[in-house]
């Protein structure tokens, strides 16, 4: 991880986003901040690298202190009868013996146990919004197979139903993503699941982008008549857009170091590209098959960049020492497959194997259903690592749902496990949440009380849903 | 019809058989022994209730005494489930097994007809079943051991069947057939009409026209009849329907939907099944009253159309509490191929949302039996029943609860599914490429 990264860790979300945007490693800090320039001389064509940015602010919120729980950490062994005390959205203690302010909300936790906020790197939400319908359908511009120029935050509906039921499960950050029609879908976006009617107001602050990029099937299907056609053609098409982009590198950072003549015309696909090569975007690849995913770990190294994480990766169990040793994660289900060719070797150890193997391994949903229950499908792969031989215990899997996706992120400094100094995204279960009986009871999220599933009308409700949704206790 | 196929797929079927021949040498020696005695366990017969440390007793691939106090016979094969659960055999009600291989490969999919504007009534989706399919296996390694195999698309998609996940040929597989005629209506467009009200006059019109044509089939025979709506093979299979020998299983989410097709059943005197059921809960009083079993999963609760917008995961629970015969399907993510195997897990997660513990069993064994027409085979642990047996290490809802035994009609039936394989394989780095 860049030191940039980690400098960001001591900016507050609260302040100033701009400054909190991540620095390019080798792109000079001119060019990020427009109004430093004199009016007209490059304000529109120099990169900007937050032209949207994050108006999300940590709501005020009272010092609460959550006791008597059990406390899957991710950070190391369960705690049991723990206390955590959430201050100023950060969690300010974690233990056995944490003494709370006395203006603080205290919460008796009854045994239950208490997760870090869960984070799904792969989710469509916002991009593909309910009820759904051609509409709502922002999700793949399938106009041309490499549209690295396109941002999935501005398709993001921020009134997607599908917000507020994945946060009463337990979801407190999740990456959208563009979708796999393309070889190279456009940029992702983090978002905090919270209420905003613009998706700035739901941008994590400082969080990178993700670049989507897709293997196999899906690009070759839905480019058929133009190409790519074949996985040849896929591959061709990969480098071809490297080639370009490293270029348009070059002439960027040698305009940036001296400022020679008219900056180079802007290209917004491979300015999205030139700062994947910069390390200033992290790859999130869509690929199925061991040996796709091999090639694409050779791409990688022919251009210079990291693979932050392989999703779907069904056959990712058959390559998971290369994985382990590439540091490349594993965005995976637990046993969705069978539906297409490459998607028929999938097998429900796959989590567990990967895992075993000493790779990242990643629960991800890429489905609003099935986000509402990561904790399950990681204790499906858990039973089915048993069965194989391969235990792994609650404190293991919990990571694959927090700190691992908060890792592909580059967030794994802010969350991701039940640390002092993380940002205050907790979740309290009715019971061990590796069991199918298992509900939130409530969600934290920066400190704020996000979700109580015992008081209804306290419940985030889209605008869409209003009038149109019925009630828990009727009416609309 | 079936020998012609398999040889216009020669290759891929040939592959199959060689498949399906490898599986062969990891079946667990077969518990062919004519008693077998499952003892110790608590026993779930679904039809009664429960048995704590009771004896499951089977002859000749049938169930003869359930009981605390059942004799075991000299020579029996015990199976020892001391600390082990016991139920029936699961029942997935809505599935595509054996007839959807690889979704997103047409030549392995057979679900949907072609039909005469969207009207396949005649189509009896079995006769495509492949049982060398390799998503048998990993159903009843996890105690599936009978499935609805439910044709799609069109206005009435087909008629359904009930297998048993036996190995063997399909003659051996199939429980019963027809179970059920497939329809569909609301939203779904495909069946050529667009308009509520358009399929609703459809619906009654061939309804109507079949049992016209019961009535008139000799003057039909001989052209004095006026034009009915459908081809006479459609009509035929649509007789049983209007004969209240078959019921209408229709497709249906949105609760006006759901009410329309409760007054289409009135109106015509048919038989109907609501599956799918998105806003049942809604009407879940009128469908009590109409005595109408609802087929619904746990897992639905985002309004992902304008005919499901009151979707929510207590369905279940508040069908069961109004009275509703409730049959639970699996509606996760994926839920069709090899993971109809996950039905227990909506049952699981139906409990967590209200539903009684013993109704969401019950959701998924002997109420699918009833609804499907085969509670007289299959679906509870009583003599004379086949017996369709999972011995489990615990509660089977749970995710840690391993499978130990499944017995179809008497018989051991797990055996390494294709996953199971690749894992073995796979499971050491380097992989071991290990033989069989």
């Amino acid at each position: 991880m860049g030191g940039g990264v980690a400098a960001l860790a001591a900016c507050a979300p609260a302040k100033s986003t701009a400054a909190a945007q991540p620095r390019p490693a080798t792109a000079p800090a001119p060019a990020r901040d427009t109004t430093r320039l004199p009016p007209g001389a490059g304000a529109v064509s120099a990169p900007n690298a937050d032209p949207f940015p994050s108006t999300y602010v940590v709501p005020a919120s009272r010092a609460t202190l959550i006791r008597n729980v059990t406390v899957l950490t991710a950070a190391g062994p369960t705690i049991r009868g723990g206390s955590v005390l959430l201050r100023d959205g950060k969690i300010a203690a974690v233990g056995t013996s944490v003494t709370a302010p006395g203006d603080a909300e205290i919460i008796d936790g009854q045994g239950k146990y208490l997760t870090p906020g869960i984070i799904d790197d792969h989710s469509h939400m916002g991009v593909y919004a309910a009820p759904g319908g051609d509409a709502l359908s922002d999700g793949n511009e399938l106009t041309n197979p490499v549209t690295a120029n396109v941002w999935a935050e501005h398709s993001v509906c921020p009134q997607d139903p599908q917000f507020p039921r994945a946060l009463a499960s337990g979801v407190t950050t999740a990456q959208i993503l563009p979708g796999s029609g393309n070889l190279i879908g456009g940029r992702s976006v983090v978002l905090k699941l919270v209420p905003s009617a613009s998706v700035q107001g739901m941008k994590f602050p400082g969080a990178k982008y993700g670049l989507k990029m897709a293997c196999g099937e899906n690009p070759k299907r839905v480019y058929a008549n133009r190409g790519p056609s074949t996985r040849m053609g896929n591959v061709a098409g990969y480098r071809a857009a490297w080639i370009q982009a490293e270029a348009y590198r070059r002439r960027w950072d040698k305009w940036n170091a001296d400022h020679q003549g008219d900056p180079p015309q802007r290209d917004p696909g491979l300015e999205t590209l030139a700062e994947v090569l910069r390390g200033n975007i992290l790859v999130h690849n869509h690929c199925y098959r061991a040996d796709e995913m091999m090639q694409m770990i050779d791409i990688a190294k022919e251009f210079g960049y990291k693979i932050r994480s392989f999703h779907h990766g069904v056959e990712a169990y058959k390559i998971a020492d290369r994985l382990a040793k590439e540091g490349i994660s594993a965005s995976l289900w637990s046993d969705w497959g069978g539906f297409k060719m490459e998607a028929m070797d999938g097998v429900r150890a796959n989590l567990a194997m990967v895992s075993a193997a000493g790779a990242r391994a990643i629960v991800h949903s890429d489905d609003p259903s099935g986000m509402q229950r990561l904790n399950q499908d990681a204790a499906k792969a858990m039973a089915a690592g048993e069965q194989i031989g391969i235990h792994t215990t609650e404190d293991q899997a919990i990571k694959w749902l927090t700190i691992n996706p908060a890792w592909a992120l580059g967030l794994d400094d802010r969350i991701g496990s039940i640390e002092v100094g993380k940002n205050a995204d907790v979740v309290l279960w009715s019971a061990d949440p590796f069991s199918v009986y298992a509900r939130v009871d409530r969600v934290w999220l920066d400190g704020a009380a996000a979700y109580d599933r015992a008081n209804p009308a306290s419940w985030w409700r889209t605008d869409f849903e209003l009038g149109n949704v019925p009630l828990p206790a009727g009416g609309k | 019809m079936q020998n012609g196929k398999r040889e216009a797929g020669s290759g891929k079927r040939a592959r199959r058989r060689g498949m399906a021949l490898a599986l062969t040498l990891f079946v667990v020696p077969a518990v062919r022994a004519q008693t077998v005695a499952i003892t110790g366990g608590k026993v779930y017969p679904v039809s009664g209730p429960a048995i704590e440390n009771g004896t499951v007793l089977v002859r000749d691939g049938k169930i003869v005494a359930v009981g605390a106090n059942v004799a075991v016979p000299n020579g029996a094969t015990r199976i020892d489930a001391t600390g082990k659960w016991v139920t029936p055999g699961l029942i997935n009600a809505l599935t595509g097994l054996g007839v959807a291989e690889v979704n997103a490969v047409p030549s392995t999919v057979d679900r949907t007809a072609r039909g005469d504007s969207g009207v396949a009534a005649s189509f009896p989706v079995w006769e495509g079943i492949n049982p060398a399919s390799t998503l048998f296996a990993p159903a009843r390694n996890e105690g599936v051991t009978s499935v609805g195999v439910i044709p799609t698309g069109g206005l009435i998609a087909g008629q359904a069947a009930v297998i048993d996940l036996v190995p063997g040929t399909l003659t051996d597989m199939i429980n019963k057939a027809p179970i059920a005629m497939v329809a569909q209506f609301g939203d779904a467009r495909d069946g050529g009409s667009t308009a509520r009200g358009e399929q609703f006059a459809r619906l009654k019109e061939l309804l109507e026209d079949a049992r016209a044509y019961s009535r008139r089939r000799a003057e039909f025979e001989r052209a004095q009849t006026r034009p009915f709506a459908a081809r006479r093979a459609d009509l035929e299979a649509l007789v049983p329907v209007v004969e209240g020998r078959l019921p209408l299983l229709l497709n249906v989410d949105q609760a006006s939907d759901i009410e329309a097709v409760l007054r289409l059943a009135r109106e015509t005197n048919v038989k109907v099944i609501v599956a799918g059921g998105a806003e049942s809960w809604e009407v879940a009083d009128k469908l009590a009253a109409a005595n109408v079993p609802v087929i619904v999963g746990a897992m639905i609760n985002i309004p992902q159309s304008f005919s499901t917008l009151g979707s929510r995961q207590e369905t279940p629970a508040l069908l069961q509490r109004a009275g509703v015969k409730m049959v639970l399907i699996g509606t996760g993510s994926g839920e069709e191929g090899f993971n109809v195997r996950n039905l227990k897990y909506d049952a699981g997660v139906a409990v967590a949302y209200g539903l009684k513990w013993d109704d969401a069993l019950r959701a998924i064994t002997l109420t699918p039996a009833e609804v499907l027409g085969v509670a007289n085979r299959v679906g509870s642990l009583q003599p004379g029943r086949d017996a369709n047996i999972v011995v489990w290490s615990g509660d089977p809802f749970e995710f840690a609860t391993r499978v130990e035994h499944v017995l179809i009609r008497g018989r051991e039936v797990v055996q390494p599914s294709r996953q199971d394989e690749l894992m073995q394989r796979y499971k050491t780095y380097p992989p071991a490429y290990r033989k069989p």
